[in-house]
């Protein structure tokens, strides 16, 4: 992966002066806010940049991404479709092809299914298929997860799909700065980005220096870019725990309760599915010499099974015990009543990292 | 609907709004099977022959068309290629696909429509490295502003949308034109494809060669529509249906599309009626779902054989055309009989170079790994043959 954040590719087109950002300086934003900045700001620096999918004009998408897009932008650049997600992504398709940047929205993960022929199929392929002579620079963005009470088909854990596909990049944030910096990065990526918001973070606030974020993505700037780059969340010494996307608060919130029981636990957010940072999740199980993964999508043949995989390759003769996993269970995401009894929460993680043969140490 | 002026002029189909969508009663048809010019009367547009040059010109890449379908199913049994679906008896949909753009526009075929890519300018062994199993696609889609033909059916649809859209976002007149079969108009894709062109008023004209046969499935257990053509009223689009075999009908039918795009009248359904001659592909058997009588009843409609009359009745076809013709399809044959039957050697490391614009640490550990399998391989064979 490249190392620096990329500009603008040489299709790119100029948006003449650029307007003055509504917000800016030190701001206490929420997680949804810093997403819509990071498109709104895309947009004002390259006009390739378009927005679609159902109900993000006038409405601003359902959860409010999108909102105020059309009234800067006009409605040729972020504009309503027909209720139709293979039909989003198929157009989305064309037009990266013929020299756009479309950033679309699938309204909820389950919605996405009807597009998944396109996505594996055409979305993920067209690089290798055409020897890198076709890139699609393209970005979905798929509200995911769950933890909010949603009704059936609003809650899925889709990342298996998608990071089970070569071609794509998988991205999904857990904070407010990375929901800001991780979206710049993804539509300025010259590959097709599946980007995974866990909707229950919409609305978590936190104060970010947007004059920061956004410097570095002037036209000097050299930070690198987030993809392929987990981060530590937390530091720790006597185990760690390995989340991304929604879980990574949770993972948070066992370290502050366990510290308080004597016990010191890493956090590591792994923020970029795809590509995986094994150099950095591995140097970390390492310190430690115990894991625990956490997801909340089904554990069966999951992201959190590959990541244990990966670690058990790379660490075994470091470890002090297996590597355990906290997922949901091989059933479909349950009705709202019944989610917290899923959903991997505190208590659950930190009674598995009980089991982390302690005795032997 | 300020996107369809016409509908408040159109006063045929007994003055509703709707009328101006269906496709004509019968399938335009100029040239009839025998070789003698049609009445073009009573169809929805005034469709008129096209100039003899133009003609001439399509007669040439007919042959030329005939000519790659028959060497290539030669290469197919001989084993020199993977695969090849074969479009013999459908030339005249694809050559006139071709004939009705600019360079500037694009084509999106399918993986029948090889004899279109051809005939976009791709270089020929461009086109058969995925035939022949090289890789899964040959040439550059901008160089030639040609998609790659897809497998998966319809897919490609909404993806001539995209770029019909993107283009009119920057104010360029390109028009798109998009191939599909008849089993394909049965996709959901095919349905957004279409409903997206209209909704967004987009320069598409999709162009269905209804050669009657999914694999071994007839048409009628895909739809029961009046006409694939007919369908084109439920987007908002005018329909139309043409005798797939008469060059001349095609070449009216899609110019009139095609100018209607190009001038910003949006999107249009084209069906064409022909007949595919073969099997689906060399992996196919069509003796086991139709008649030889039902085949035998479409030689005589053939497209190239009542061109070909046409233009000699009419005195436009010299015996140094018809030379200069097949000189020319025998180049291309020799052509294709030289690449495919120049051993190629394809490079295993380029599995991993292209998935990603850089390839994921992941990738680079597996390719070193490929790598050493390789080396390690070919030392065994030295040793061996020590």
């Amino acid at each position: 992966m490249t190392t620096m954040a990329q500009k603008p590719q040489s299709q790119a087109q100029s948006a003449g002066p650029v307007p003055a950002p509504e917000l800016t300086g030190v701001q206490t934003i929420t997680f949804a806010k810093a997403l819509t900045l990071a498109m709104s700001d895309a947009m004002a620096t390259d006009t390739s940049v378009l927005v679609f999918g159902e109900d993000v004009g006038t409405l601003g998408g359902v959860f409010r991404v999108t909102d105020g897009l059309t009234r800067q932008f006009g409605e040729e650049r972020c504009f309503d479709t027909p209720l139709a997600e293979s039909g989003i992504i198929g157009m989305a398709t064309g037009m990266a092809l013929n020299g756009m940047k479309p950033v679309v929205e699938m309204q909820f993960d389950a919605f996405a299914y009807p597009a998944f022929e396109q996505i594996t199929s055409h979305v993920a392929k067209m690089g290798n298929r055409t020897k890198g002579r076709v890139r699609l620079p393209l970005v979905i963005r798929i509200p995911y997860a769950g933890g909010i009470g949603g009704v059936e088909h609003h809650c899925d854990s889709s990342e298996a799909y998608y990071v089970h596909t070569p071609g794509l990049t998988v991205l999904t944030p857990s904070t407010v700065t990375d929901a800001y910096i991780m979206l710049r990065d993804a539509i300025a990526s010259p590959d097709p980005v599946i980007f995974l918001e866990p909707k229950k973070l919409y609305f978590a606030k936190d104060t970010v220096d947007l004059d920061a974020l956004r410097a570095r993505y002037a036209p000097a700037a050299t930070a690198e870019t987030t993809i392929g780059k987990a981060v530590i969340a937390r530091q720790g010494t006597d185990a760690t725990l390995i989340a991304y996307g929604p879980s990574v608060a949770v993972a948070l919130a066992a370290a502050e309760t366990a510290a308080a029981e004597g016990r010191s636990l890493q956090v590591v957010d792994v923020r970029s599915l795809v590509p995986f940072d094994d150099e950095t999740v591995a140097a970390a199980v390492r310190s430690t010499g115990r894991a625990v993964v956490i997801a909340e999508a089904p554990g069966f043949a999951s992201m959190a099974s590959e990541i244990v995989a990966r670690l058990q390759e790379r660490c075994f003769h470091t470890l002090a015990a297996p590597i355990l996993r906290v997922t949901g269970f091989d059933i479909p995401y349950p009705a709202p009543r019944l989610e917290k009894y899923y959903l991997p929460g505190v208590d659950r993680i930190l009674d598995t990292v009980d089991e982390l043969q302690w005795e032997d140490s | 609907m300020t996107n369809h002026p016409e509908f408040l002029e159109y006063t045929g189909n007994a003055g509703r709004a709707e009328g101006y969508l269906l496709p004509s009663a019968t399938p335009v048809q100029l040239i009839d099977p025998d070789g003698t010019a049609a009445t073009a009367e009573g169809y929805k547009e005034n469709y008129a022959l096209p100039d003899p040059a133009i003609l001439l010109e399509g007669y040439e890449r007919l042959v030329v068309g005939r000519r790659v379908n028959d060497q290539a199913n030669a290469l197919v049994r001989q084993g020199r290629m993977a695969v090849y679906p074969s479009s013999t008896g459908q030339e005249a949909c694809q050559v006139a696909a071709v004939m009705a753009l600019r360079s500037s526009d694009w084509l999106f075929p399918t993986y029948r429509d090889t004899v279109a890519i051809l005939g976009r300018g791709v270089e020929p062994m461009e086109v058969f490295e995925s035939l022949r199993g090289d890789w899964h696609s040959g040439f550059d889609p901008h160089q030639y502003n040609t998609a790659l033909p897809t497998t998966p059916l319809a897919t490609q649809l909404l993806h001539a949308v995209g770029v019909a859209h993107a283009a009119k976002l920057r104010g360029e007149n390109t028009v798109v034109l998009a191939l599909c079969g008849d089993g394909a108009s049965s996709e959901g894709d095919f349905h957004e494809a279409l409903n997206f062109a209209a909704v967004f008023h987009v320069p598409v004209v999709f162009l269905i060669q209804n050669n009657q046969y999914a694999i071994s499935v007839p048409l009628i257990h895909q739809s029961v529509a009046p006409s694939l053509a007919h369908k084109a009223v439920g987007y908002g689009m005018p329909g139309e249906r043409v005798d797939g075999n008469d060059l001349a009908a095609l070449l009216a039918v899609l110019g009139h599309a095609v100018d209607r795009a190009r001038n910003g009248g949006g999107p249009a359904l084209v069906e064409a009626h022909t007949y595919r001659m073969e099997s689906h592909t060399n992996a196919d058997d069509a003796t086991r779902y139709r008649d030889a009588a039902e085949v035998a009843q479409w030689v005589p409609k053939d497209p190239l054989r009542r061109l070909k009359t046409y233009l000699d009745d009419a005195g436009l076809l010299s015996a140094a055309d018809s030379e200069r013709f097949a000189a020319a399809a025998e180049t291309l044959a020799a052509t294709l009989r030289d690449g495919l039957n120049t051993e190629t050697s394809p490079d295993p490391a380029e599995l991993f170079r292209y998935v990603y614009s850089e390839p994921t640490p992941q990738l680079r550990e597996q390719s070193l790994l490929l790598t050493a399998e390789l080396a390690a391989g070919s030392a065994n064979l030295e040793g061996a043959l020590r």
